[in-house]
């Protein structure tokens, strides 16, 4: 298959090799779970239970709420011990609903009802199902997937493309899923195909993966429908919207969705946890991760119970070779720090990175010297050391008129960067800090609207004190004079 | 009789004329007063010591309040002020406690529905003998619940982040960048 140049990109060494030959394992039963209810974009899962109650494994602990959300389900049987506060698996340590789980060591699963042949449900039911499976994008993301394959009603559609680049640096878990699962992954994948209504199916894996790619050949021998393509190796390969222009040499438009141009795209993982709860009606309670760096002493690929204390994990692989500099979520490249190693782990993470100071190798920032090697790395065709310098000067419609929505943070803008200018930093503060002014706006025009309906009722209010009373005083006055014609009648009768 | 009606003409056509000026020439109040009225936080909390956003917004038109007036607006809205009427500010003066927002403490509350009755957002929920609660999203920080509560179990609270709202500081500001 011919493929399409991108621009930029880096080529990062890939340290695959820690954990590429470790084949997946269970993590053995932690003592005890802390399930975040926000394990995904969108809002956060509503608690349906309450401390006390006994779970089974996959039963529903907490609700979606609206149309971009996910349920959550109980990775194992046990009691519900807290339903509270606990730190999230996210870089500014802060607390999250978390309901926290004591497992009872049965790991009894709730009674599961799986259809008789997924392809005999109609497509929106399989939407339906793989929503209330809790089912989000596997690859980071955390997208709820029934949403992406409820595509169809909008968007003309005619491939689905599997991302299983996992262009990362350390990251196998993909890799290990699309090796040792690689028949369940295509079943998931048929199934995703069913339910999106297109045919053509192109699974991206990138070469440094042979094997990979062998085991997912194999799998695809009997649907040619299916083609299997081997990618260059380039960060950041696995992005999207790249991945899809790589394939197609189809752009996805600025801002848009590869839906706009007939693409859904997903993960293998996101596969096998669709696989699960279409033929067996599993819900997502585990997922695999790479467990990796060089802080750590054996690092592996696990299959981990959702809630998992990150500590367990790593206790797991024998604890640290020496003290972390860093911890990460997911890749070196686009991971996000961890605070400590208490948080559990969670449907995005896959991937938790030890790193020693020489893989940090945090190094002192100097000038720009305008080299422009951030612009040739940029995938996006952004210039990163324009809307860094004005980042920095606080001009930040500058840097949305450079381009700072069209910026994926993949970062390989501050890994080239010679003079170790934080660059990618600097784009997602922006963007955050863009947000939050976008939040004080949409909070100001809210506050006008209450303002004015208070007014209103206000106004409201005191009209319909102002009648009563004018009633009232008429009403006395009719009163008065029927009082007055009565008496006057009375009168002329006496007189009579 | 001619000198009435010409006259009577003149007046009715230049009466017209006027009218008709007075319509199409229209100078629609101080521009810029609508502006930095967009600008203000709009909870008409009276805080600076005018009667609501409008007349603040008018008098920082004028020049009649400096632009660091508004105390919930803090830095930020301060900076934006000066730069859109092109005035230095000197901001240290100005105490950026950042937005707050109201908590009734449960235990306290009474139920006098007093502060209810003062939110100009209707950011408080509640009815008479009932303990009232905050909707924090409709909270504007302007204290005028506070000042009334009789049993001062209304706090001002800094609003934290939620993980939803947290995003990384600039780099500058960690001392990553030299």
């Amino acid at each position: 298959m011919k493929l399409f140049r991108i621009r930029g990109g880096v080529h990062p060494h890939d340290c695959k090799t820690l954990s590429a030959d470790k084949a997946i394992e269970d993590l053995p039963m932690p003592s005890l779970l802390h399930i975040p209810l926000q394990q995904h974009i969108g809002a956060a899962a509503k608690p349906a239970v309450k401390r006390g109650d006994h779970v089974l494994k996959g039963q529903l602990l907490a609700n979606s709420q609206g149309m971009i959300s996910a349920p959550i389900h109980a990775p194992t049987s046990g009691r519900v011990v807290g339903v509270g506060h606990y730190p999230a698996h996210h870089a500014s340590g802060l607390s999250v609903h978390t309901i926290t789980l004591q497992p009872d060591g049965k790991d009894e699963w709730v009674e599961l009802f799986p259809p008789a042949d997924p392809f005999a449900l109609d497509p929106a039911e399989i939407a339906t199902r793989v929503a209330a499976a809790g089912i989000v994008g596997m690859g980071g993301a955390t997208f709820p997937s029934a949403v992406k394959l409820n595509l169809r009603n909008r968007y003309s559609l005619h491939t689905l493309v599997i991302n299983g680049a996992e262009c990362e640096p350390y990251l196998t878990c993909d890799d290990r899923i699309m090796r040792e699962y690689s028949a369940n992954v295509i079943d998931g994948i048929r199934v995703m195909a069913y339910a999106l209504g297109v045919e053509n199916i192109i699974i991206g894996i990138e070469n440094n993966k042979p094997q990979a790619q062998a085991a997912m050949r194999e799998a695809a021998t009997a649907f040619p429908n299916i083609q299997v393509v081997g990618l260059p190796m380039r960060y950041p390969m696995g992005s999207e919207k790249h991945l899809v222009q790589t394939l197609t040499g189809l752009e996805t438009p600025a801002r848009g969705l590869t839906a706009d141009i007939g693409i859904v795209v997903h993960n293998p993982a996101t596969a096998l946890a669709v696989r699960d709860a279409l033929c067996e009606g599993k819900p997502l309670v585990s997922r695999v991760m790479t467990v990796s760096g060089g802080a750590i002493q054996q690092p592996r690929n696990l299959r981990v119970l959702l809630g998992t204390k990150v500590q367990d994990v790593i206790d797991y692989c024998q604890g640290f070779r020496e003290e972390p500099t860093r911890l990460i979520s997911g890749g070196p490249m686009m991971g996000n720090v961890l605070p400590d190693t208490r948080v559990p782990t969670v449907k995005g993470c896959n991937g938790i990175l030890a790193l020693t100071a020489k893989e940090v190798s945090e190094n002192q920032e100097s000038p720009c010297i305008r080299c422009a090697s951030c612009v040739q790395a940029c995938p996006c065709g952004l210039l990163p050391l324009e809307m860094a310098a004005n980042a920095r000067a606080g001009n930040l419609d500058a840097v949305t008129k450079l381009g700072l929505m069209d910026c994926i943070a993949c970062g390989s803008c501050s890994y080239v960067c010679p003079a170790h200018i934080p660059l990618v930093q600097y784009f997602n503060y922006a963007k955050g800090e863009l947000a939050s002014r976008q939040r004080a706006k949409h909070k100001q025009d809210e506050t006008k609207r209450l303002i004015e309906q208070r007014n209103e009722r206000m106004a409201a209010q005191e009209r319909a004190k102002k009648e009563m009373m004018e009633r009232r005083k008429r009403e006395a006055a009719a009163k008065k004079a029927a009082a007055a014609a009565a008496a006057a009648k009375t009168a002329q009768e006496a007189s009579a | 009789m001619t000198a009435i009606l010409i006259l009577m003409t003149l007046g009715l056509l230049l009466g017209g004329l006027l009218g008709l000026a007075g319509q199409y020439f229209k100078v629609e109040g101080n521009p810029l007063q609508e502006e930095i009225e967009s600008l203000l936080p709009g909870s008409q909390c009276g805080q600076c010591g005018f009667p609501g956003c409008s007349p603040a917004a008018e008098a920082i038109a004028n020049g009649a309040a400096p632009v660091t007036a508004c105390p919930p607006g803090g830095k930020a809205l301060a900076e934006t002020l000066a730069a859109k009427l092109g005035v230095s500010v000197d901001l240290s003066g100005v105490a950026d406690k950042g937005p707050m927002i109201a908590y009734v403490h449960e235990n306290l509350c009474i139920g006098c529905t007093k502060c209810f009755k003062r939110c100009p957002t209707d950011a408080i929920l509640g009815s008479s003998k009932q303990i009232h609660a905050v909707f924090a999203d409709a909270c504007t920080g302007c204290e005028k619940c506070f000042e009334v509560c009789p049993t001062e179990c209304i706090e001002m609270r800094p609003l934290t982040h939620t993980v939803q709202t947290w995003y990384w500081p600039s780099p500058m500001m960690t001392g990553v960048a030299a």
